[in-house]
């Protein structure tokens, strides 16, 4: 059931309705039973994926915690006779044990997201090693991939390291948790949210707020129009151009950067703000994701400001222990001695291209996202690396930094750079990316740009007119939201002006949007991953 | 605190480390940073700093930092 789509409209309305009108205390029941028949749409088969992660998490959770609390317990009562060494060994042990349950609960949650997402992926490459070698072919396996399944895993097991790490106790109630993962607006696209944040609005009760309401199906209509207007309408020119790579070199892969990049951020931004919305209209509030990406003025900037929660989820549960565990340390200090101050960052440079590896796997089972992760990472080593050259030239040019056209000019940088890396998402393979991109620089003829070309790809002037008011829109929105949302201080002036934000996007959906077959929009980009 | 001050005034020799307490809020020390400390801190101090204690309350100042190796070496 895509936000997308007529069902889903019809689904939300009913469980709205009901959600209001039932006591508060069994909100979240209801939230639980609504969440578990969203997944359910998607297949009942799916509903045994997510039932063993939040079954095993909770189980888990629930034998750390007790663990670390009886482990606590004993050392307070017998402290006094012991050594700060005895004191040390003990904790030690119990940490170990704790350990072990929790690697336990790693290894099966993400062994089952490895084995349906990465197993024809591994057959393949065995098998291009396999012709080779002149070997014979494994055949591929019929997997397919439970809905959202990386998105819940990771928010699941974030949980679970959290109770390891004793940063929030472990949920008492098995229906509370199964919530936590299977929260319906976030399950398919994210956020990853934390518990700890998630939690303290998830479960309370709500009473009818018109204001946060209003609010909620605004952001959750702009969401909408961001999808259907102009991320559906740029899909159909960039299918024609990434279709046929012989015939669009050059200056259509310009392009195919320029409008995937517009594309993606209305298709993902446009499913955040559903999520957001319709949390929010239940009283619920979630993380945000974005915070206008296309205005980050380098390559780490970037990534602080798009898809948050999971460069977050990277970092604090892989990135950080992986930096501070022994081998690493080790390597640390054996670089520090060898190679000075270029190496004490060898050990942090290798960790980080580690974590961009992981996040392009994360991405998709292809090469295509590997080298894309990788990328990113050697990006932002080498701008990590130049940043003493950079010093060198605002001290000669010391009136440049902090100047509007050179804000300008970083960010237009930080905006092709990141596009051009994310093109490989889009072609079939990565040497035709490169191939691609190559043509940029052989056969570019800007002629094209104006001479009609760009009206065969699908659709018409009026539709190119269509999305550059769309994209037009989601600009100044970003230009205007800098300190505060437009929507917020729109209905700060006038609180009706919410309800008529509504019905004006409810209007531009019904005239501008882009339907397929049964009034159903496509599939959001990022359901996918 | 000394050994500790010349550490940070390492990475950003451009920030009054005894005066900030917004290290982490203002985005001075980012997570190369903090992991590039980490590594040292274990270097100078001999102090193991767990993932656990990577939070933004114990990197926004050099006191938050040294207050907790002290609480480290004493666990």
């Amino acid at each position: 059931m895509s936000f997308a789509s007529t069902q889903f409209l019809a689904f939300l309305a009913a469980l709205f309705l009901v959600y209001y009108a039932i006591p508060q205390r069994h909100q979240w029941k209801l939230l639980l039973a609504g969440s578990l028949f969203f997944y359910w749409f998607a297949g009942w088969w799916c509903l045994i994926y997510i039932g063993v992660t939040a079954v095993t998490t909770y189980f888990a959770a629930r034998k750390i915690d007790a663990l670390a609390r009886g482990q606590e317990a004993w050392l307070r009562e017998h402290k006094a006779g012991l050594s700060k060494e005895e004191r040390k060994a003990w904790k030690a042990r119990g940490k170990a044990v704790r350990f072990r349950w929790l690697l336990g609960c790693l290894l099966v949650n993400f062994g089952v997201l490895a084995v349906v997402k990465y197993t024809n992926f591994v057959i393949g490459n065995a098998n291009a090693a396999l012709s080779l070698l002149g070997g014979g072919q494994l055949p591929s396996l019929p997997m397919v991939l439970p809905m959202g399944i990386s998105f819940y895993t990771f928010q699941a097991m974030g949980y679970l390291i959290d109770v390891y790490w004793g940063k929030c106790p472990a949920e008492r109630s098995l229906g509370r948790f199964a919530l936590f993962v299977t929260f319906f607006p976030q399950l398919i696209q994210g956020p990853i949210s934390r518990f700890g944040d998630l939690s303290r609005t998830l479960y309370a009760g709500h009473s009818w707020d018109s204001r946060q309401i209003a609010m909620g199906a605004e952001r959750a209509l702009w969401g909408l129009a961001k999808k259907l207007i102009v991320a559906d309408r740029l899909a159909i020119p960039l299918r024609t151009l990434v279709a046929d790579p012989e015939r669009y070199g050059g200056v259509y892969v310009l392009a195919v950067i320029f409008l995937y990049a517009v594309q993606l951020y209305a298709d993902f931004t446009g499913g955040i703000d559903i999520t957001i919305g319709v949390a929010r209209m239940l009283g619920v509030q979630v993380t945000e994701n974005f915070q206008r990406p296309f205005f980050s003025k380098n390559a780490a900037e970037y990534w602080r400001r798009w898809h948050i929660t999971m460069g977050t989820w990277f970092r604090d549960y892989l990135f950080y222990p992986m930096s501070v565990s022994k081998p690493i340390l080790k390597l640390h200090q054996r670089c520090r001695n060898r190679f000075g101050r270029f190496g004490k960052r060898i050990s942090v440079h290798t960790c980080s291209l580690i974590l961009w590896f992981v996040t392009g796997l994360w991405h998709g089972a292809s090469w295509n996202f590997i080298v894309w992760g990788l990328l990113n990472g050697i990006v932002i080593i080498i701008s990590q690396e130049l940043e003493p050259l950079y010093d060198k030239f605002h001290a000669r040019f010391p009136r440049l930094k902090g100047s509007r056209g050179w804000d300008l000019v970083q960010v237009l940088r930080t905006f092709w750079l990141m596009g051009t890396i994310r093109v490989l998402d889009v072609y079939r393979d990565v040497p035709l990316t490169f191939r691609q991109l190559g043509t940029v620089l052989t056969g570019c003829r800007p002629g094209t740009l104006w001479d009609g070309s760009f009206l065969e790809l699908g659709i018409g002037g009026g539709d190119w007119l269509v999305a550059a008011a769309g994209a037009g829109a989601m600009l100044a929105c970003s230009l205007l939201g800098r300190r505060e949302p437009v929507r917020e201080r729109l209905a700060r002036h006038s609180p009706h002006l919410a309800w008529g934000g509504c019905v004006a996007l409810i209007w531009l959906i019904l005239i501008f949007g882009v339907y397929g077959i049964g009034f159903d929009a496509s599939q959001f980009i990022y359901n996918q991953f | 605190m000394e050994d500790l001050l010349s550490i940070l005034k390492e990475l950003h020799p451009e920030v009054d480390f005894e005066t900030c307490d917004t290290l982490i809020d203002d985005k001075i020390l980012d997570s190369i940073d903090i992991v590039t400390l980490v590594a040292e801190i274990g270097s100078e101090f001999d102090v193991e700093v767990p993932a656990e204690e990577l939070t933004p309350e114990n990197f926004n100042s050099a006191k938050a930092l040294w207050a907790m190796i002290q609480r480290l070496d004493e666990a």
